[in-house]
């Protein structure tokens, strides 16, 4: 029984594997994922602007963190779901790998600057400030830096198979130097001894707030996904 | 191998040195870009000692940057990459000795020219041995790092500009360490940890982007 849902699914991973295969069940997910955003983002701005209580420290202006939380965690997940779609797509040459990477990179750019926008957002009010080198800004502002040379370079190759294959071994040299980048503009933080405001918020989060912060982030998923498979339905039109 | 890589680096010297005038820009680049800093932020001489090794390392990693270009171009015009290329000639080996030699060209110049800056900035004279140090640790991790993305942006249309892009990013976590090395060496304390760590990049850099420059390559020349 087992053995045999294996070999199915193994046989169906192959079967999606191409892109005419593809089209229609990326759609249908993503018509879902749409609909599950919409619910999910309504649901979670209800919890976070109406349900959650005020922050004793913060006041109102914690709220952006229902947006700014869930949004930072994207930005970085992404580039590690991009970088793991070219490495699938350098090592098996296939090409709906790669068009996975390239309709992932403006979402995982875009979830970058609303985290940098809305930190920037919630900095002036509670820092006084908009931009701080803390080292969490300073690696998500490198981290945006990585996404548009990972779109400049697939821009501006003309041949699809050369812009693939090149953008992914860019991607791949990236997602093995964003530990390193993450831990040096930590360390470059303190020697500097610069903000000496910390971001990490009070230890004890009311649930409401938490929940609040999880629908968001489930919402954010669902947006995603629904917004990369429709991009790479554009890009199976635009190629095949 | 270790002839074949002797060969590649006595190849590209001897280029070099018949063109003698490009190794010169990318270093009076540096020159110049290090002068500019005091007209722009004042001749004050305690900020300038403040910001002398961060302003000696960008200027440094620009003008690194800005000679990668040259690095398979040349070749790429005249058709011996395609050669290198087909060669039976261990690909990573040929590309490891490429970049060596485009190092010992457009960074050792910089490891050699940064104390005379070091001295237009009023920078310690105990300070002179970190930075030349620091330099020589951490500008053969940019042309390895650097080497990469010259080789994905090959004849590519604005590719100084795409290259620089790609590449800059990548360069943070060098400029960190070096320009920390010395910072820290200024302030008192031992920078022997931001050395050992530029040496580790070096290590990690050397042993892994020769493999990253073939695959690059072989892409780019499909």
């Amino acid at each position: 029984m087992t053995q045999a849902m294996n070999s199915n699914s193994t046989v169906r991973w192959f079967w999606f594997a191409s892109p005419q295969t593809f089209f229609p069940l990326a759609g249908s997910i993503a018509r879902w994922c749409a609909v599950g955003a919409v619910l999910l983002a309504l649901a979670g701005l209800y919890v976070g602007l109406v349900v959650a209580p005020t922050d004793a420290q913060q006041g109102e202006v914690y709220r952006i963190i229902f947006i700014h939380v869930p949004a930072a965690w994207m930005s970085m997940f992404i580039y590690l779901v991009m970088a793991g779609w070219a490495a699938i797509g350098l090592a098996f040459n296939t090409r709906l790998s790669f068009m996975m990477a390239q309709a992932l990179a403006p979402t995982g750019a875009l979830f970058t600057f609303i985290a940098l926008w809305t930190g920037s957002l919630w900095g002036r009010p509670t820092w006084g400030t908009y931009w701080v080198w803390d080292a969490r800004l300073t690696s998500e502002l490198i981290l945006l830096f990585l996404y548009l040379g990972f779109m400049a370079l697939h821009a501006a190759i003309d041949d699809p198979r050369r812009a693939d294959r090149a953008s992914a071994l860019l991607a791949i040299v990236g997602a093995v130097n964003v530990p390193i980048i993450y831990y040096s503009v930590l360390w470059w933080n303190t020697l500097h001894q610069g903000a000496s405001v910390s971001l990490t918020r009070a230890p004890s989060m009311a649930a409401t707030m938490l929940t609040g912060m999880l629908l968001m982030a489930l919402a954010f998923w669902a947006y995603s996904i629904a917004a990369v498979l429709v991009r790479v339905r554009c890009i199976i039109r635009e190629r095949e | 191998m270790l002839a074949l890589a002797r060969t590649v680096v006595h190849r590209d010297l001897l280029l070099a040195l018949r063109r003698r005038s490009d190794v010169g820009t990318a270093l009076l680049f540096f020159v110049i870009v290090a002068s500019l800093f005091p007209l722009g932020v004042g001749a004050e001489p305690n900020l300038l000692r403040a910001i002398a090794p961060g302003v000696i390392w960008v200027a440094a990693l620009l003008s690194s940057m800005l000679s990668l270009g040259r690095l398979f171009a040349a070749d790429y015009a005249d058709g011996t990459l395609e050669q290198m290329l087909l060669a039976a000639a261990p690909l990573g080996v040929v590309v490891a000795a490429k970049t060596f030699a485009h190092w010992l060209v457009s960074g050792l110049p910089l490891v050699a020219i940064a104390p005379l800056i070091a001295l237009q900035y009023d920078l310690a004279p105990g300070l002179y041995g970190v930075l030349a140090l620091s330099l020589l640790l951490g500008t053969p991790v940019l042309s390895l790092i650097g080497a990469i993305g010259a080789a994905l942006t090959l004849g590519l249309r604005g590719g100084g500009v795409l290259l620089a892009l790609l590449v800059l990013p990548l360069y943070v976590p060098v400029l960190i360490l070096g320009a920390g090395a010395v910072e820290m060496a200024g302030a008192g304390l031992d920078p022997e940890g931001e050395l050992l760590l530029l040496g580790a990049a070096l290590v990690v850099a050397a042993a892994f982007s020769p493999w990253a420059i073939a695959a690059a390559l072989r892409i780019s020349m499909e």
